[in-house]
C-alpha cells in the first residue's frame, strides 16, 4: 500500500501545501516509512474499544451565550499582511 | 548567584541584598556571554528591566510573592503581547503577538520578569531542536550534541544557568526528554492542568505546558503560578490547585514504585538502565517498595501518537494561510497560490511531513484505518496505565533510550527520531503527569529518571522528586564551563 508521487501531490494539494517537484519522491519515501510504522497498529484487535478523544473523557463545557469580548479588530489587523477598511485583502477571487 | 535556587533568590530580593534590576541585568549579561548556545530566539532586555523595576517597587512596599522579581524565560510557543512569538518557524518570524497567553498573564501577575523567548523545534515538532527555523541549540554539557526537543532552548538555558527556570510544553515528551538530556528537572502536568490559551497549538488533545527548572522545589514554585482552571481553554481542567510546596517534605515510607518490564528492553542503553536502577535503589533506601508492572501495548504508543499528533497538527496548522497574520508569499497569482506558496515557503520539512501525514490519515477512506484506530489504541494504552497505577503509586523508568546525540546524527531519519520518544509519548496519550529528574551522568552526559503518576498527582510527583534531590546531588551538577 505504498503512496505514489501522484498521491503525495494530491495530499499536498488537499493541505494547500506547496512542495517542490524535486522533493516529492523524498516525501513519498518518508511517508511510506512512517505508514509502515503505523500499520503495526493493525496487529491489535480493537473491535469493541471505545475511541479515546480526550484523556479525561471530559465533555465540552457550555457557557452562557453572552458577549464578553470587546472588538479589537484594528489591533488584530495591525499584524495582517494586507488590509483595507477593516477587511483582509487577498487576490481577486471573482472576476 | 546563578547557582542559587528560586527560593534563595526570592529571599535575597526580599532581604534587599540585591534588587530585581541587578538580578535581571546579571542574567541578561550571562545570556549575552553564552549566546553561542542559541537557546534564545528573542531577548526581551528592555521589557525585562521594566518588569524588574516594577518588581522592585512591589518588593519595597512589602507586597512581594514567591516569584516577584525573579527572572524567567518563556518557550517561544507562548504568545506575549507586543513581543515577537515565532514558535520556531519562518511562518511566524514577523508575528508580534497581539495578546498574552494565560500562562504569561499568570507569570506577569506573579511579578516575574521575562528575560526572553526560548528556541524550540518548529511548532514543537521534533525531539532535538534541530527543526527550528532559528537553527539548532547546543547542549551545554557537550556543545556538539543536541539539547533534545522540542523545548530544547528552555532546557539548555536552564542547564547553562542563563535563567533560573523556564516554561516548556510537552506534546509527546517535549519537556521531559530535553530535561533529561540537559540534566534539569521538568514536569509535564496532567492534561488540562495548565491553560493552553495563547500556547500555539500543535496537537490539541496532547499539548500541555509545564515548568522546567533545576530542582523539584523550583518547579513547584512555577507550577503554583501556572496551574489552574481557565475558561478561555475549552479543555482546561476545573480542579482545585493544591499547595505544591506543602507536600514536598512528606516522607516516602511505603511508596509503591512500579517498573514496567516493557521499559527495560534491549533498545535501552545499558548505562541508562543502570542509572535508573541506581536511582530506584536510592528510593528503596528512602522506604519505597518496588514492584514489576506491565504496559502491554507500549510498543504501539509510537504509531498511535504519530497518527493522532499528525492529524491534529494538520487541522491546527491550517490557520496559517498567509491571510490574517504570519508569512505571505510575494506576488500570489490567485488565492490558491497564496495559500499554497505561503505555506510551502514558510514551513520546514518536518512540519510539512506531519501535515501531509495528518492530511492523509484524516482523508476520506483512511480515517477509520488510521485516526479512529489510533484513538482506540490510545484507549488501550490509557487502560494499561490505569491498571498499573491501581497496583502502584508511581511508575519509574528511563526518559530517553540514549543520552544526548550528536547534532545532525538523526536529523535525516524521521523514523529514528520518532522511535526515541518511546518512553514519553504514551504518557501524553493517557494524559497523565510525568517528570524527568537528573539521575546520573554517562560519559559526562546527563541521564533522566522518569516518574509517572496518576491524574492530578503533581504534588506527589514533586514530593517524590524533591525527596530524591534531598539525598542526591545530580540536580546540582553544572555543565563544565558554566559554573
Amino acid at each position: 500500500m505504498a503512496l505514489s508521487a501522484d498521491e503525495v501531490n494530491k495530499i499536498a494539494h488537499l493541505a494547500r501545501l506547496g512542495i517542490d517537484e524535486q522533493d516529492i519522491e523524498h516525501y513519498a519515501s518518508d511517508l511510506n516509512n512512517i505508514l509502515d510504522l503505523m500499520t503495526q497498529m493493525g496487529e491489535l484487535n480493537t473491535d469493541d474499544v471505545q475511541p479515546m478523544a480526550h484523556p479525561l473523557d471530559q465533555v465540552q463545557r457550555l457557557r452562557e451565550d453572552a458577549v464578553k469580548e470587546e472588538d479589537q479588530r484594528d489591533h488584530f489587523q495591525k499584524i495582517a499582511p494586507q488590509t483595507e477598511n477593516g477587511l483582509y485583502l487577498v487576490p481577486k477571487v471573482i472576476d | 548567584m546563578h547557582n542559587q535556587s528560586i527560593s534563595e533568590l526570592g529571599q535575597a530580593l526580599r532581604d534587599k541584598k540585591i534588587s530585581s534590576v541587578e538580578l535581571t541585568q546579571y542574567f541578561l549579561d550571562r545570556i549575552k556571554r553564552h549566546a553561542s548556545l542559541n537557546s534564545f530566539i528573542t531577548v526581551t532586555e528592555e521589557l525585562a528591566l521594566q518588569q524588574a523595576q516594577a518588581a522592585d517597587q512591589l518588593l519595597a512596599s512589602g507586597q512581594a510573592r514567591a516569584l516577584t522579581g525573579i527572572p524567567l524565560a518563556q518557550k517561544d510557543i507562548f504568545c506575549m503581547n507586543g513581543v515577537k512569538t515565532t514558535c520556531g518557524s519562518k511562518m511566524l518570524d514577523n508575528f508580534i503577538a497581539p495578546y498574552d497567553a494565560t500562562v504569561i498573564k499568570q507569570f506577569n501577575a506573579a511579578g516575574a520578569v521575562t528575560l526572553g523567548k526560548l528556541n524550540m523545534d518548529e511548532f514543537a515538532m521534533g525531539s532535538s531542536n534541530e527543526t527550528s527555523f532559528y537553527g539548532a541549540v547546543q547542549n551545554p554539557w557537550n556543545t556538539d550534541t543536541v539539547p533534545g526537543g522540542s523545548s530544547g532552548g528552555s532546557a539548555a538555558a536552564v542547564a547553562a544557568r542563563l535563567t533560573p527556570a523556564a516554561s516548556g510544553t510537552d506534546t509527546g515528551g517535549s519537556i521531559r526528554q530535553p530535561a533529561a538530556l540537559c540534566g534539569i528537572t521538568g514536569l509535564k502536568p496532567t492534561y488540562g492542568r495548565i491553560s493552553r490559551y495563547g500556547m500555539i497549538a500543535y496537537a490539541s488533545s496532547l499539548d500541555q505546558g509545564g515548568p522546567m527548572a533545576r530542582s523539584a522545589e523550583d518547579a513547584a514554585l512555577l507550577l503554583q503560578v501556572m496551574a489552574g482552571f481557565d475558561e478561555k481553554d475549552s479543555t482546561s481542567a476545573d480542579q482545585p490547585v493544591p499547595d505544591y510546596l506543602a507536600e514536598l517534605n512528606k516522607p516516602l515510607q511505603g511508596l509503591k514504585i512500579g517498573l514496567p518490564q516493557e521499559f527495560f528492553t534491549a533498545d535501552l542503553d545499558s548505562d541508562i538502565a543502570a542509572a535508573v536502577e541506581t536511582a530506584v535503589a536510592e528510593y528503596k533506601k528512602l522506604g519505597a517498595e518496588v514492584k514489576d508492572v506491565s504496559l502491554p501495548n507500549l510498543k504501539l504508543a509510537i504509531p498511535a501518537y504519530y497518527v493522532i499528533a499528525s492529524a491534529e497538527c494538520s487541522a491546527n496548522l491550517s490557520r496559517f494561510d498567509g491571510v490574517r497574520f504570519g508569512y505571505r508569499c510575494d506576488n500570489p497569482e490567485d488565492l490558491t497560490d497564496l495559500y499554497t506558496r505561503s505555506r510551502g515557503e514558510a514551513f520546514g520539512q518536518e512540519v510539512k511531513r506531519r501535515i501531509l501525514m495528518g492530511t492523509y490519515a484524516l482523508s476520506a477512506g483512511y480515517y477509520d484505518a488510521y485516526y479512529l484506530k489510533a484513538q482506540k489504541v490510545r484507549r488501550l494504552i490509557s487502560n494499561d496505565f490505569k491498571q498499573a497505577l491501581s497496583e502502584v503509586d508511581v511508575i519509574m523508568g528511563p526518559v530517553s533510550p540514549s543520552t544526548a546525540f550528536a547534532i545532525g546524527e538523526k536529523s535525516g531519519d524521521p523514523i529514528q527520531m520518532y522511535l526515541s520518544d518511546i518512553y514519553t509519548v504514551a504518557v501524553n496519550l493517557a494524559g497523565l503527569p510525568g517528570m524527568s529528574i537528573p539521575a546520573g551522568l554517562v560519559d559526562n552526559k546527563p541521564v533522566g529518571l522518569h516518574i509517572i503518576g496518576d491524574y492530578f498527582a503533581e504534588a506527589r510527583l514533586l514530593n517524590i522528586a524533591h525527596q530524591y534531590q534531598h539525598v542526591t546531588d545530580w540536580h546540582t551538577q553544572c555543565p563544565p564551563g558554566f559554573e
